[in-house]
């Protein structure tokens, strides 16, 4: 079949010649790819960040299929269906999915106990090949992948496998009160869908901080936000903060940039360049220091696994609460499917790319260099045409 | 206390004056993320599914007992490369020998990557895999203009070779 193939960092191809995946275990399926996105998380791997990637893997975690095959104990799909897969692989029974943390299951990563199975996200997530192909394997099939609802848009159910969930689960860990300030850093895919999200929890004010003036322009229409450039608007993003909440800070900071942010030489140069900490952890250090005291910094960004430069005693000495995780992704589908139904959300509408699979090279390219005012790359694989 | 699931929990409350009056589950900064789903010890007694059986080693963190019930099957460990991998795995996930040793292993594997590509007979197209059609096409003036200070700074570098050579000789 093809599949993206990758070869080191910012080598990423399309070969034709990876084998189909099988049924490996009774609550398998193979879902034929419609759709598949490229993430924000993928550059991560892509830029060679993130530990035990390996030459021959296939990414990709935000995808939607049509079931072809099904293992024994799968009851509750048949074949045909055509589905949405979280980017969770979640096993439903251990203590963590039992307590809907479906991004924390302790049945499907062998390598990590720190992390859940994601779809095609280097080994350190579970060593699965993803869905930037034209078939993907899908374990615990009975719990992840939801049956397209229909009248549902098919861009709009690929973007609710993650960006969708984790932008309003950003959100929703902010414990946003009404009428609290919320600024949210990054307005990539997943910050604009946090900055629209707090809207929804009846948030005040909403903020977007950013250095692309056309992702800024954007989130003005896409979240009607605030939105601010910092290099341009301001000296100092926690000053700049300070100064427009009455010298308080912002009830919650939302960090959506992760481990490759921009903005402070000393963390990129550590953290980027040297790679002495896990990546730079300025957007979260920006988050901790202009939250109100007793606030809530809320992280979806991603981290590598060892350590970051943050500003702990300011966490301890502000009585700051910080919640983060990764999406769980099953136990939001249902409020957030009525929420993209009912047209409250516009998960498409992000969408500025639509690639066909071969030329994947290219859409890696345009995302991670941020070409041609690209907001989110889609995939689409020929074999998508044929039947969906 | 009466909904208490846990009946080692409920003879706790009437050992331990005031145990869990003030328990207020609303009151978790994890909720609702989490739900209270018994104790500890009633939560890890979970349904277990079939064993996935490994066809290629698979290796697993020293931080659990074995191999989670399903697994990827993407590149197994293989090579110079799987040699560090299974060096890593011997070092916990909170230990830097680990993850700098898994972050060298995928350097040498980029470099296997390469030959393997070459015994398959494919050359890699590098250019391409790094989208450079792409940057082409949306960055023109950038590529002339790295292409241009590549140009200018390869020449300078030669010509003060050749000065130096020059000058060497005629010493
Ligand atoms: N927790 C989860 O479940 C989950 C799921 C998906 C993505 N993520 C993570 O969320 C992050 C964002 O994903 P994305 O798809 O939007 O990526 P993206 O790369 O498109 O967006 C990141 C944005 O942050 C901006 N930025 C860089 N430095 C900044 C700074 N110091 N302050 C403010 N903005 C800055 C960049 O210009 C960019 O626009 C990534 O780290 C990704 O891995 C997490
Ligand atoms: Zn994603
Ligand atoms: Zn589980």
């Amino acid at each position: 079949m093809l599949a993206m193939n990758y070869r080191g960092p910012f080598r990423v191809r399309a070969d034709r010649n990876k084998p189909d995946p099988e049924i490996l275990h009774p609550r398998d399926a193979v879902v034929r790819v419609t759709r598949s996105c490229i993430c924000g998380s993928d550059l991560h791997l892509y830029h060679g960040l993130v530990p035990d990637t390996r030459v021959g893997m296939t990414f990709g975690h935000e995808f939607t299929g049509v079931v072809v095959e099904l293992g024994s104990e799968i009851t509750n799909l048949k074949v045909g269906d055509h589905v949405l897969v979280p980017f969770n692989i979640a096993c439903g029974s251990c203590p963590f999915c039992q307590q809907e943390l479906y991004g924390n299951c302790h049945e499907s990563n062998p390598e990590a106990t720190a992390v859940g199975g994601i779809f095609g996200y280097s080994h350190t997530a579970g060593g699965y090949d993803g869905g930037q192909a034209e078939y993907v394997r899908v374990p615990y099939a009975d719990i992840g992948p939801t049956v397209i609802p229909s009248g549902m848009d098919l861009d709009d159910a690929a973007l609710l496998t993650d960006v969708v969930p984790t932008g309003y689960q950003a959100a929703e860990m902010g414990g946003i009160q009404k009428g609290d300030t919320v600024v949210v850093f990054g307005a990539g895919p997943i910050g604009l869908m946090a900055a629209r999200c707090s809207w929804l929890f009846g948030a005040g004010r909403v903020i977007i901080i950013d250095h692309l003036d056309y992702r800024l322009e954007f989130a003005k229409q896409y979240a009607q936000c605030e939105a601010y450039n910092f290099m341009k608007d301001m000296d100092d993003p926690v000053v700049f903060i300070k100064k427009t909440t009455d010298y308080f800070g912002a009830d919650v900071c939302i960090d959506a940039v992760g481990c490759e942010a921009a903005g402070s030489s000393l963390q990129t140069i550590t953290g980027r360049k040297l790679m002495l900490q896990a990546g730079s952890a300025t957007a979260l250090q920006w988050a901790i220091n202009s939250v109100k005291k007793g606030g809530i910094v809320s992280i979806v960004g991603v981290y590598g696994p060892t350590w970051n430069l943050v500003p702990i005693g300011n966490v301890v000495n502000k009585g700051i609460t910080i919640r983060a995780n990764q999406a769980s992704v099953k136990r939001l589908l249902p409020r957030l499917i009525e929420h993209v139904m009912a047209g409250r959300l516009n998960p498409k509408g992000l969408i500025t790319h639509r690639v066909p699979l071969e030329e994947i090279s290219d859409a890696y390219h345009i995302f991670s260099a941020k070409r041609d005012n690209c907001i989110k790359p889609m995939l689409i694989p020929d074999s998508a045409s044929v039947a969906a | 206390m009466e909904n208490l699931a846990d009946s080692l929990l409920v003879d706790k409350s009437k050992t331990i004056e005031g145990w869990g009056v003030d328990a207020d589950p609303s009151n978790n900064p994890t909720y609702p993320m989490k739900h209270y789903t018994g104790a500890d010890h009633q939560r890890l007694a979970y349904e277990r599914s079939k064993q996935q059986m490994p066809r290629e080693e698979v290796l697993h963190s020293n931080e659990r007992p074995g191999i989670t019930r399903v697994f990827g099957t993407s590149s197994p460990p293989s090579g110079l490369s799987g040699q560090l991998r299974r060096y890593a795995f011997r070092f916990s996930e909170g230990s830097s020998a680990h993850w700098l040793t898994l972050l060298a292993a995928d350097r040498v594997n980029v470099v296997e990557g390469i030959f393997d590509d070459l015994r398959r007979g494919h050359i890699p197209n590098i250019f391409k895999e790094r989208g450079w059609n792409a940057e082409w096409r949306y960055n023109r003036k950038g590529v002339i203009q790295k292409a241009a200070v590549g140009a200018v700074l390869a020449t300078a570098a030669v010509t003060f070779l050749i000065l130096r050579n020059r000058r060497k000789k005629s010493v």
